[in-house]
Formats: C-alpha cells, sequence, structure tokens
C-alpha cells in the first residue's frame, strides 16, 4: 500500500439545518480545529450532503490542494458514501474521507450547548487524527455464477424461481418433500377472494417444472454451503427415491399395489392413509412416487417389492442411493415458510383428548375437494356434519406465556374465510368465534370480514376458552366473553384451533449454514427492517416469504418477487466490487498461531502451511475486524480502521487538554430529537 | 435416601390413612423420612395480598430446617405443598419478602434455598416409576384407575414445577407403573370448590358431581388423589359414581404393605 503523507486536511463541519446547528456551536468548532497544523481549510455549511455542499468540497480540496477531507456530520451509515463519491470527483482517493459523527452520538443526545459543542470538537480532533494515518485503498473485483439457489419449493420459492428464470438466469430450486406446492397446495380457498388455491398454484408448479431455466431438485435438502456472494458452492443431498423420475409414468399402480397402507398422510394432516410408496397429492409435481424406507416391507425385512412387480415400465429401482450434489451459484434464496404451533401444549383445548378438536390447516383439507371427505365437512368421531362450529384465534400467538410473543397475521382472515366457507356449504350451520382481536389490515380485508358478520351471522365473542370438555358427543366450552364481562358456557360440534405459525423446522440449522441471523422467535432477520427487507445480513442471500416471519399469499409472493429482483441486480453485474476495508495480516509479525481462524464468523482466514502464517479470503473477509482485535502479536490490521488509525484516534481523544478547563461535564440525556437512525 | 417430612395438620387428623400409608410406602422403598421438629400448620392457603406475612411464617420456619439439615422438604397434602412451594418461591425472588419475615424474627433468614418435594414426585424422580414396576408385590392388574389432580397440586404451574397444568401425566405415569389402566378425562384438573365448601354446598356438589361423571364416563372405576379436601368433597357429593382414595392407597396395596384392616379414612 502507498504510505502517502498527509500534510493539508481540509474539514467541513455540517448544520444539518438545526438538527446540530441548535446545539453545537458550529462556528466555534471550526475556529478551534484550526489550531491543528494539517487542517489547512475549515468551512460550515447548512447541508454538505446537498448538492451543493458536495460541490463546495470538491471546490475546497481544488482550491487548497487537500489531500485528505474530514466532513463533522450525521453518522457514517448515513452519508459516508455520499462523501467518498465527492472525494472521488474531486480527485481523492475516497478513503481519505473520515466522518465526525457530530449529530446522533452528540447534538440529538445533548442538551448543554457548551459541553456539546466542546464534544465536536473532540470528535473531529479524532478524525483529523485519524484521517492523517490513513492510506489509500482500492475495491477489489469478484466474479459472479450466473446461478441462483433457491431453497424451499412452497409459493414463495416457486415465484422467486420463476422470476429469476424470466430474466434468463438459471435456477436450482430445492425441495425437501417429494414436491413442490409448500402449505398452499394444501389449502381450499384463499382470502379474500376466495378463489381455489390449487387452481392458482397447480399452473405456477407446472411452470417451474417444466422451464428451460429451472432445475428441479424434489426430495432433496442442503447439506452444507460455503463460498461468498458470486461464488458460493453449495451440497445437496438427492434422497433416494428408488423411483427412477425417467422411466416413471405417473400411472400410480404401484401405490395402489403397496400392502402397507395405513400411514398417516402427511400431506392430509394425518386425516387420511397412504401406502409405503406414494406420491403426496394428486397434482404433485413432480408427479413420480416415493418409496418411504422406514414403511416400506421391502426395506424393513427384504419381503414383498409388489411395486416392483406391477410396475411396468421398471421405474422401482430398490438399490437407488442417496446423491450428493454441488451447485455452485452466484446468490442464495431462502423460502423455507412455516409451520403451525403444535396444539399439544395448549392442554385446556383439548386437542389431545377429542378428536374433534381440530386444526386450521386440518379443516382445509376437509373442506377441500380433493380432500379426506371429497370436500364435506364432516366430524372426525361420528363423520357427522356438525351443527355448530367454534373458531378459537391466537392458540399460542400473543402468548408470552406458553406460545409466541408475536401475532399470527394470517388466522383472523383465513378463520372469517372458514366461517364464510362453512356458512356457504351449511347454511344451517352455527359459526362461532372466540378472539383476543380481529386485525384484518390489507386490501379488500376487513371488508371480507364484516361481511362474515353481517352476511353471514357468524358470532365474534371477545374472549378465551379456558377450558374444553368432551360428553358424549358434545364438546362443552367454559369461556369468557369480555366484552360482557361474564362467563360464558356453551356446547359446540366442532372446534378448530388456528395455532401460531413458527419458523419451518431445520430453519436454525439452515441459518447457521448459510451463516445469516435469526430473530428471537427463529425467522430469518433482514438487513435491514425498513430499507433492506428482503437481505439478510450476508451478501447474496435473500429471503423470501414466510421464513421471515409470517405472511400471507399476496405478501409472500410480493416478497418473493422483490428478493428475486434483488438476486436478479446481483446476477446482472459482470463483476462484483469487493469493499477494501478487510483484513490484513502482517506475515512478519504473524506466528500462525490460528486464533484469528477461530474467531473469524466468514471462515474467510486460514493458516498458509507452507509460509506458516494466516492469509485473508478477500472475498470472504467482511471486514468485522474480530481478528485484528484478537490477534495477540497485533499482526491483523483492518484496512481502513488500522491500529494506528484507532490508536491515534483514542489519544487525540484522551490525550489533548479540553478547551474549557471548568466546562459542565457532559450530561447524557435524551433531548426532543430522541430516537436513533435506525427508527 | 434422606427427607424432612412435613406431614402437616390434616395428615394428623382427618387424613391419618394417608400419613401411615405414606411411611409405610417410605419403609418398604428405603426412603428415610424424618418428621419435622415443632412443624406447625402450613395456614392451608397461600394469601396473595402481599402484607400478608405470618400465615406464611410456619412454612419458613419448616424450609428454614430444611435447608439447615441439607434435606429434602417432603409433603403429601395438596394444600401443604402448595403453601410450602409457593412460600420457597417468594423468598427465592422477593427481596421485600425476605426482609419482611426477618422484620418478623430476626432468627429468620431464608432465601429459598430449600427443595420441596411432593410424595410423587420422591416416587417419580427418586425411586423411579420403571424401578417401582420391579418392586410390586401385587400389580393392579387391569383396573382402571383416573387421577384426579385437583387444582393446588398443578397451579400455577411456574412455582409449582409439578407437571404440564393442562395435561399433565405425572399421576398417569403413576398408575400405568402399578400395572392398572390410566383413565384420562377432561376434568381431572378441575377444582372440587374445596375452600367454598362451607358457603357454597350446593354449587360445590355441582362441580364435584361433573368431575365424577366425568371420570366414570371414560370408564373410570377408581379416583385416587393426594388432596384431603378433594378426597372429602368427592365422598360427600360424587354421589357413588366413582370410587376415591389417596394416590398412597393404590401403591400401599400393589407394595402389599397395607397390612392394615381399617380402611376408612380417618
Amino acid at each position: 500500500m502507498t504510505r502517502v503523507i498527509i500534510k493539508r486536511i481540509g474539514v467541513f463541519v455540517c448544520h444539518c439545518g438545526s438538527n446540530i446547528k441548535a446545539t453545537v456551536d458550529t462556528a466555534a468548532v471550526v475556529d478551534a480545529i484550526q489550531s491543528d497544523a494539517s487542517v489547512v481549510h475549515a468551512a460550515e455549511y447548512p447541508y454538505f450532503c446537498a448538492e451543493g455542499g458536495q460541490q463546495s468540497i470538491i471546490n475546497a480540496v481544488h482550491a487548497h490542494a487537500l489531500d485528505a477531507v474530514v466532513v463533522c456530520a450525521c453518522s457514517p451509515r448515513m452519508h459516508e458514501a455520499t462523501f467518498r463519491k465527492a472525494a472521488t470527483r474531486a480527485g481523492l482517493n475516497p478513503y481519505f474521507v473520515e466522518i465526525a459523527n457530530i449529530r446522533e452520538q452528540n447534538s440529538w443526545v445533548h442538551k448543554n450547548k457548551e459541553a456539546a459543542t466542546q464534544k465536536a470538537v473532540q470528535l473531529a480532533r479524532a478524525a483529523i487524527a485519524k484521517v492523517k494515518r490513513a492510506v489509500p485503498l482500492f475495491p477489489g473485483e469478484s466474479a459472479v455464477t450466473k446461478r441462483a439457489l433457491v431453497i424451499g419449493g412452497g409459493i414463495a420459492g416457486i415465484q422467486s424461481a420463476l422470476d429469476i428464470a424470466e430474466a434468463g438466469f438459471e435456477v436450482v430450486l430445492v425441495e425437501r418433500t417429494p414436491s413442490i406446492g409448500g402449505k398452499m397446495a394444501q389449502l381450499d380457498k384463499t382470502f379474500p377472494t376466495l378463489d381455489c388455491a390449487a387452481c392458482i398454484l397447480t399452473p405456477k408448479m407446472v411452470e417451474a417444472a417444466t422451464h428451460e431455466h429451472i432445475v428441479l431438485h424434489t426430495y432433496t435438502e442442503v447439506e452444507k454451503v460455503a463460498g461468498y456472494v458470486g461464488n458460493f458452492s453449495v451440497t445437496l443431498r438427492k434422497r433416494a427415491r428408488n423411483v427412477d423420475m425417467q422411466k416413471c409414468t405417473g400411472c400410480g399402480d404401484c401405490y395402489a399395489a403397496c400392502p402397507v397402507k395405513r400411514i398417516p398422510n402427511e400431506f392430509e394432516c394425518g386425516l387420511s392413509n397412504r401406502a409405503a410408496i406414494y406420491v403426496p397429492f394428486a397434482q404433485a409435481v413432480p408427479n413420480v412416487p416415493v418409496i418411504d424406507r422406514e414403511r416400506c416391507a421391502y426395506f424393513r425385512s427384504g419381503k414383498c417389492g409388489r411395486c416392483a412387480e406391477v410396475c411396468q415400465p421398471g421405474a422401482v429401482n430398490f438399490t437407488q442411493e442417496d446423491e450428493i450434489l454441488t451447485i455452485e451459484c452466484g446468490i442464495i434464496v431462502v423460502a423455507t415458510g412455516y409451520q403451525l404451533l403444535s396444539p399439544d401444549m395448549f392442554g385446556e383445548l383439548s386437542y389431545h383428548d377429542s378428536a374433534d378438536v381440530i386444526t386450521s390447516l386440518e379443516l382445509e383439507r376437509f373442506m377441500n375437494a380433493a380432500g379426506p371427505t371429497g370436500g364435506k365437512l364432516l366430524r372426525p368421531s361420528d363423520k357427522q356434519v356438525p351443527r355448530r362450529v367454534t373458531f378459537v384465534q391466537c392458540v399460542g400467538s400473543r402468548d408470552t406465556t406458553r406460545g409466541k410473543p408475536y401475532c399470527s397475521k394470517i388466522c383472523c382472515m383465513y378463520t372469517a374465510k372458514h366461517a364464510i366457507a362453512i356458512k356457504e356449504k351449511y347454511p344451517d350451520s352455527d359459526v362461532e368465534i372466540f378472539y383476543i382481536d380481529v386485525r384484518t389490515p390489507g386490501k379488500n380485508f376487513d371488508e371480507f370480514y364484516r361481511r362474515a358478520v353481517e352476511a353471514y351471522g357468524v358470532r365474534y365473542i371477545k374472549g378465551q376458552i379456558g377450558k374444553v370438555v368432551t360428553t358424549g358427543d358434545k364438546l362443552h366450552l367454559q369461556a369468557v366473553d369480555m366484552l360482557e364481562g361474564r362467563r360464558y358456557n356453551t356446547t359446540t360440534d366442532l372446534l378448530v384451533l388456528a395455532t401460531a405459525i413458527e419458523p419451518a423446522r431445520g430453519a436454525k440449522t439452515l441459518a447457521q449454514m448459510l451463516n445469516t441471523a435469526t430473530d428471537t422467535n427463529g425467522f430469518f432477520s433482514e438487513a435491514h427492517p425498513k430499507l433492506r427487507p428482503v437481505e439478510s445480513a450476508t451478501a447474496g442471500v435473500f429471503l423470501s416469504g414466510a421464513c421471515h416471519g409470517p405472511k400471507d399469499i399476496p405478501e409472500t409472493v410480493a416478497q418473493a418477487s422483490a428478493a428475486a429482483a434483488k438476486a436478479i441486480g446481483v446476477l446482472v453485474k459482470p463483476k462484483l466490487v469487493t469493499n477494501p476495508c478487510i483484513a490484513q495480516v502482517n506475515e512478519t509479525q504473524c506466528n500462525g498461531c490460528t486464533i484469528c481462524n477461530a474467531v473469524c464468523p466468514y471462515l474467510a482466514l486460514s493458516r498458509d502451511g507452507e509460509r506458516g502464517c494466516t492469509t485473508v479470503n478477500a472475498a470472504l473477509c467482511q471486514g468485522c475486524g474480530g481478528c485484528a482485535a484478537a490477534c495477540p502479536s497485533g499482526a491483523v490490521d483492518l484496512l481502513g480502521f488500522s491500529h494506528a488509525q484507532i490508536h491515534a484516534e483514542v489519544d487525540a481523544l484522551c490525550l489533548q487538554p479540553t478547551t474549557h478547563a471548568n466546562a459542565a461535564p457532559i450530561k447524557h440525556t435524551n433531548n426532543a430529537h430522541g430516537g436513533t437512525t435506525d427508527d | 435416601m434422606e427427607f424432612l417430612y412435613y406431614p402437616g395438620c390434616t395428615l394428623s387428623t382427618t387424613a391419618k390413612i394417608l400419613d401411615k400409608q405414606a411411611r409405610s410406602i417410605a419403609a418398604a422403598l428405603d426412603l428415610s423420612f424424618t418428621e419435622i421438629e415443632n412443624w406447625q400448620c402450613c395456614g392451608a392457603t397461600f394469601p396473595l395480598n402481599a402484607d400478608e406475612i405470618a400465615p406464611k411464617l410456619a412454612a419458613v420456619r419448616a424450609l428454614i430446617q430444611a435447608r439447615n439439615q441439607n434435606k429434602p422438604l417432603v409433603t403429601l397434602c395438596a394444600a401443604c405443598h402448595h403453601v410450602m412451594k409457593q412460600v420457597n418461591h417468594q423468598a427465592k425472588n422477593d427481596a421485600d419478602f425476605r426482609t419482611a419475615i426477618t422484620s418478623y424474627d430476626a432468627d429468620l433468614f431464608y432465601a429459598g434455598e430449600a427443595t420441596v418435594l411432593h410424595f410423587m414426585e420422591v416416587l417419580r424422580d427418586y425411586v423411579g416409576f420403571d424401578a417401582l414396576r420391579d418392586l410390586l408385590e401385587y400389580p393392579l392388574k387391569g383396573r382402571k384407575i383416573g387421577a384426579y389432580y385437583g387444582c393446588m397440586l398443578l397451579r400455577p404451574s411456574d412455582v409449582m414445577g409439578f407437571d404440564d397444568a393442562e395435561n399433565p401425566q405425572i399421576f398417569e405415569e403413576y398408575i400405568r407403573a402399578l400395572g392398572a389402566v390410566p383413565v384420562s378425562y377432561p376434568m381431572r384438573n378441575e377444582c372440587c370448590g374445596g375452600y367454598r365448601a362451607p358457603e357454597d354446598a350446593l354449587g360445590c356438589a355441582n362441580l364435584v358431581e361433573r368431575i365424577a361423571k366425568s371420570a366414570a364416563g371414560r370408564g373410570a372405576e377408581t379416583l385416587i388423589t393426594a388432596c384431603p379436601l378433594c378426597l372429602y368433597q368427592m365422598v360427600e357429593h360424587s354421589g357413588g359414581a366413582v370410587d376415591v382414595c389417596y394416590f398412597t392407597e393404590i401403591l400401599a396395596e400393589a407394595l402389599g404393605v397395607d397390612d392394615d384392616d381399617d380402611d376408612s379414612n380417618d
């Protein structure tokens, strides 16, 4: 790195309107910092970030032959990039720009103007000291593999895959179960339009399976993720179907012949049975059966093989083994979706005790023409149409003692949908819904809920059920009607529980493999809650659908397309620019102890066997600085934040005499501006 | 294994049989039970008023003995158990309460260090249901037995730490270990009316009748309980829908230590 001796520094103190100026005497700051011999120019301005402000910096660089710039303004997270660009336009290396944050860390949090002014001077001096030791840095480049990996084949993954494929990039779509389709494939109708879920989903499933740019791997799980944005290498385990995908015609003779028939069908929520060789549902994509090895008589005892006997094309293959695939890709879209919280932990609702207490997803299957009852709503206990159906919302949602603290978001709407669907099918039936609050924001959502109440006579009761007791063919409910302030004991024939949404099984493991964060509830975290909602904190990993939090279908599809757009934004780039602020190892000081290797969260450091010292993979390093702090011999520096620079900053803050010997101590109080930049 | 035993008033008067069966079982299982010295009545209810300190002092004194002797404190009566665990929890988590008890009596320094166990927890965690099964002389083959938990053993569940308050299993596992068939019924964790008995006998009778019918409806022949108050209410109001006895009775029978011909409850 070329060492440039920095002698001519310009300091620019921003007013940020009144944000800074009301609390900091900016003129006094300008005066004070000119005592430093290297500061050859200092100026103030209402908004340096504005075009006029930037131009004044560029003009000053030229007029005063500045070789570095210090801007005393807002957080570097706001405008560091702006001022670096301005410096570049002025002909400086952009890393000769230093920001002194005198807004978020000063004017916004202090009230005493004198003390805040003094602090601004100190922060400016620290930045000046740091920039004096700056070195020019140059971003690197890395190639981009023009292929996307989408993990999860529900509506979110399908939508993201289709959008990326339509843009002309190859997509590998991975699904853990034997068929794509996800939860949406299990639904009957969709709110608020009541169109059939399968009718709008199956064409997309077929499109995804047949798209020239999409390679589909079902019954496949992600085993390992290596690499970085532009250059991921992902290991997949394609589980053995024991049916040859090429030979199978999807005729169904095999599952008809299978003697093992009493296995609860997962797709039907266990409400009907399947064989040991099966397709999960009629419209499955691909329409190729799998053998459930744990249940298959052939795999358990070696005796059977009836499916192979009846298979005309000879597609059944008992010797097939799991296949390990390695996919090179530039970006990864996570679309792993959700699952429902088990109602077993809410014993008072008697899900464990009565067949007539069901979950909302089970009700979807009962109402679905392709479901176990052919679309007739029949009570599981006696196969009769229930005269009264009662719903409980928020089972485990907004429940900090036994469930989840968050609102599961979709239950109010799908419960209203269920109520309307039941009243449509069985107009004489009686539908009651227990709720905590009805939350229906969304296009045409509240109108839909009102329709349930006003046009269909569905009774909404604000309250919760404390106990469900089965006696004979009735469920006795002990509940409370909070609006009337009374105990409400009633009976019903069928009780439907809207249980909370939680992240899909394995989400946490996948997040660890991807080196990306999950929140306290296990959902994938976005990079910024407002401004980067579909990116994860890990470059090149994007979030699609309910893996990121409870979402309905329209919102899921919108996010899936947004994630695809962001992904395409990476894939179209010929090269990726890499951040030059990364770790650098001084080989003469490194003794190869590898302590830094262990602290690196990005696996960017490794010990070079030949030279015996640590080397940095520039493409993997994210510049967190953990290694620089961990290195016992001080051999690792973080470029842009070198030890020399940090020490100079600390010295500037700690060793300089205060400008006002008797200045009042700085009080840390929240002033009217409040908040942080992240809000 | 050595335990301190807190019998409580009821087990010294109307529920002597519960005390007697428990001691016989403990002897048969090599559990050393030492009756706590100079124990006083637990008060039978845990006062929820923050400033009611005096009624909790009896429990504090018992707990201090358990701490000082470094032995778990074992109770049988559901009410005693409830009060002991509640007071222990409060002493552990509420600094104001600790100050208040010391203000009452300068000798009372206590911060919830003792362990409180119900006899059922001793059977599960110290003997083990599997081990218990192997010790039976007369397994209760084919008997249909329902557990009647009542409310005080289970709630508040985070303090009692006994079992899932809404779908408890510990008594069912115990019944299964004794060779009988546990009969689960929805009302098994409902309140018997207990403390309301003197004021509202009819209301209690309704509650108990529903519980007994719920159990009988699922085929229970016998109900077991750990609570003298529940047992009293059941005997008074169940109308003979189902037999009721202490949970110790079936174990004493299965172990063959119920040699006493006096099968009354007093």
